[in-house]
């Protein structure tokens, strides 16, 4: 008997540890000189060293307002929206995640999502609420601009008809072509195409293909794949017999490109593999193995690496590395940048009000900031467009070239 | 052509992994009727366990014959705890619902799952070289490529063999014919076929019915052990949420084979192999689960007692 009521005792262990490791919860609220900005993100999982340097991005910019903006005191609150079941983002956390802070008074600003799937779950609520969302990572179409995505897109997410949602990264739609004319640039000719079947990854694959076909790159198939497959060995046996310059994948290193890259030089394949933001990170280098990544992948990221950074761009990676005695990685800039956009919005609305605060963000315009000078256009999105082509080497992303102009 | 056979190789390779882990679901179903949802996962963390010693003992860097017998100590190693672990989940908390309701080990099992799942994401995160430092505990790991992936005939050759896969087909069929001689001529192996008839019986043989699970639950985890390190060798990445899907897919083999049938499960696993390979050639790698899922069906809608399953209760 004893036995197992150790069993039942470890069950109820595992199941509550699960449900803590959650956000705290909110505040019950009411101060009126306390403004609470939450971020979403998949705190769970592989993508959480890419999120866990977008966080400390966030909680320096509040450090370096004093964690003050005039006379109201800035909470920050670090919100999960993975789950251990997925080992990524679920639907239903982000789903949970959205309600509570559309429903509690005290936030003024929600920092998230880093997957585009997510945002899609999250802008429709916040947008009710209207509580103003801003993004360090979605780089899917339809999320802002019409007529790029599906036909209801993008404004099946702004019920109320306001901009609710901004994004600091530039999107797919500048993204994909940039792919291409990177593969191009490099001399190839063929291209295989494959995604994850996610919104982001099959939006991103479809663009790629749109383009390739009218700028002359030949595609020789596009097909979706099951992201959880042990392993993708006679796909890439399939596809060796066509022996294309290029594999392009949409899809992050939580939808398997790690294992993508491993098949197809286990199958003897001599292409290339290029694949898109969502492969930019430490994760995918250690889901392929050094040996394989090296000289054989090539990721697209929309903006440059932290070591390109400029001016107060360079001056951030540097705070960064002594703040936290470890290098940013891709997105820890954009943290940073979304969470000044917030506070220094704040600073102008000078009242704690949802409506005042979202004119103020869409006002934004920043003058040699972090990313240098830019502001939000009409649909949310970044007047930046500069995006950089990187290379593994040594185990370690290499910068390679500028895309986009 | 070339690619048919290629495809075939491929298939067969895979479907060698599953039959390993199929069969210690078919063993243990055989004997105590009992699927048992944790097997998927005790593959898992034995592959945490492979892995963990090939960073320990920097099995990469080491060449020809220390890299065969270190190769073998790892297999050795994943065996002895896997099958260790089994027995002792069997000891500590199946054998304890013997005589409780059916419903009552398999909900249990499904728990031990969930233990073993939270236990390879704590593995995951521990701060190794080999674990990626254990910066992210959940992202999946790779393995070492330690068997050469040359081609055996020639790099301009279509078709393509190579050591790994040559390496993965032989073992595998080396450990089931062992298995295979172990319960048709060893008097355990009479034992476990005995206590799979009728255990009443068996026991009043005077054969000791308990300690016979405790082998077969033992036997089944080595060779989830063996399957483990094989995976690695081949697959080259392990993942903490890797045995569902292996899991589910050797399950299914063993269903497909006639669940508590021995030579069943291993051609439930080939077949399947096969069938995701020619389902990726044909139609497309996103409907792979759908089709073999499908014929899943139709096969037990004709022969529901699986491809090599008796109506008559014969089992391990």
């Amino acid at each position: 008997m004893r036995a197992s009521h150790w069993l039942t005792i470890s069950l109820a262990a595992v199941l509550v540890l699960g449900g803590c490791k959650k956000s705290a919860q909110a505040g019950s609220g009411g101060d009126p000189k306390t403004i609470v900005i939450v971020s979403s993100l998949p705190r769970t999982g592989s993508a959480n060293a890419q999120t866990t340097t977008i966080v400390n991005g966030i909680r320096m910019a509040i450090e370096e307002a004093g964690g003050k903006v005039g006379d109201f005191t800035i909470k920050f609150e670090d919100w999960d929206d993975a789950s251990a079941k997925k080992g990524d983002w679920d639907p239903e956390v982000e789903a949970a995640n959205a309600e509570k802070a559309a429903n509690n008074p005290d936030v003024m600003a929600y920092i998230g999502t880093y997957n585009s799937g997510a945002a899609k779950i999250a802008m429709p609520v916040l947008n009710k609420a209207n509580l103003p969302m801003i993004s360090p990572a979605n780089t899917y179409t339809g999320l802002t601009k019409p007529g790029k995505g599906e036909p209801n897109e993008p404004q099946v997410y702004r019920p109320t008809g306001k901009i609710t949602y901004f994004r600091v990264v530039p999107a797919d739609d500048i993204q994909g072509p940039s792919a291409v004319k990177w593969m191009k640039q490099m001399g190839a000719k063929s291209v295989y195409i494959l995604d994850d079947r996610n919104l982001y990854g099959k939006g991103l694959a479809d663009t790629v293909e749109a383009t390739a076909a009218a700028d002359g790159l030949k595609v020789l198939g596009h097909e979706g794949i099951d992201p959880k497959a042990q392993e993708y060995k006679s796909l890439m046996a399939k596809i060796a017999a066509l022996s294309p310059d290029f594999i392009y994948y949409g899809g992050t290193t939580q939808t398997n490109a790690g294992q993508l890259l491993k098949d197809m030089v286990a199958a003897g394949l001599k292409s290339k593999f290029m694949a898109p933001d969502g492969c930019y990170e430490d994760a995918f280098i250690s889901a392929a193995g050094a040996e394989i990544a090296n000289g054989r992948a090539h990721l697209t990221f929309g903006g440059v690496p932290p070591e390109k950074l400029t001016g107060k761009g360079a001056e951030f990676v540097k705070k960064y590395e002594e703040r936290y005695k470890s290098k940013p990685e891709a997105y820890a800039v954009y943290g940073y940048v979304c969470a000044k956009v917030v506070l220094e919005a704040i600073a102008k609305a000078g009242k704690k009000d949802r409506e005042a605060i979202r004119q103020a963000i869409a006002a934004t315009e920043q003058k040699d900031g972090a990313l240098g000078t830019w502001k939000f256009d009409a649909n949310g999105d970044t007047s930046i467009t500069l995006m950089s082509g990187n290379g593994v080497k040594d185990g370690k992303f290499d910068f390679i070239t500028l895309l986009g102009n | 052509m070339t690619l048919v056979l290629q495809q075939l190789i491929i298939g067969l390779t895979n479907g060698m992994v599953f039959a390993l882990i199929a069969l210690g679901y078919t063993m243990v179903y055989g004997i105590l009727e009992l699927i048992n949802f944790a097997h998927g996962d005790l593959f898992m963390l034995a592959s945490f366990v492979a892995l963990t010693l090939v960073g320990m003992l920097s099995i990469a860097d080491l060449h020809g014959g220390a890299l065969f017998g270190a190769l073998l100590l790892v297999v050795a190693a994943c065996a002895l705890f896997s099958g260790g672990l089994n027995w002792t989940v069997d000891r500590v908390v199946y054998r304890r619902l013997r005589s409780a309701p059916k419903l009552a080990p398999l909900v249990s099992a499904i728990g031990v799952s969930f233990i073993f799942q939270n236990l390879g994401l704590f593995w995951g995160g521990l701060s190794m070289d080999v674990m990626g430092g254990g910066v992210a505990a959940a992202a999946p790991k790779a393995f070492p490529d330690l068997l050469p992936s040359d081609n055996l005939l020639g790099e301009g050759s279509a078709l393509r063999i190579t050591m790994k896969d040559v390496v993965v087909v032989l073992s595998s069929l080396a450990v089931m014919a062992g298995l295979f001689l172990l319960v048709r001529f060893t008097k355990l192996g009479k034992a476990m076929r005995a206590t799979a008839q009728n255990p009443t019986a068996a026991r009043l043989m005077g054969i000791d019915v308990d300690a016979v699970i405790g082998w077969t639950f033992a036997i089944g985890g080595a060779l989830a052990g063996f399957a483990a390190v094989i995976y690695g060798l081949y697959i080259n990445t392990i993942h903490y949420q890797m045995g569902y899907q292996n899991g589910l897919y050797a399950f299914t083999a063993a269903v497909l084979g006639g669940i508590g049938n021995i030579p069943g499960a291993v051609l439930g696993g080939l077949v399947i192999g096969v069938v995701r390979a020619f389902s990726d050639q044909a139609i497309g790698a996103e409907w792979q689960p759908a089709v073999l899922f499908s014929m899943l069906i139709v096969i037990l809608v004709f022969r529901p007692q699986g491809l090599l399953g008796s109506t008559m209760r014969e089992k391990v």
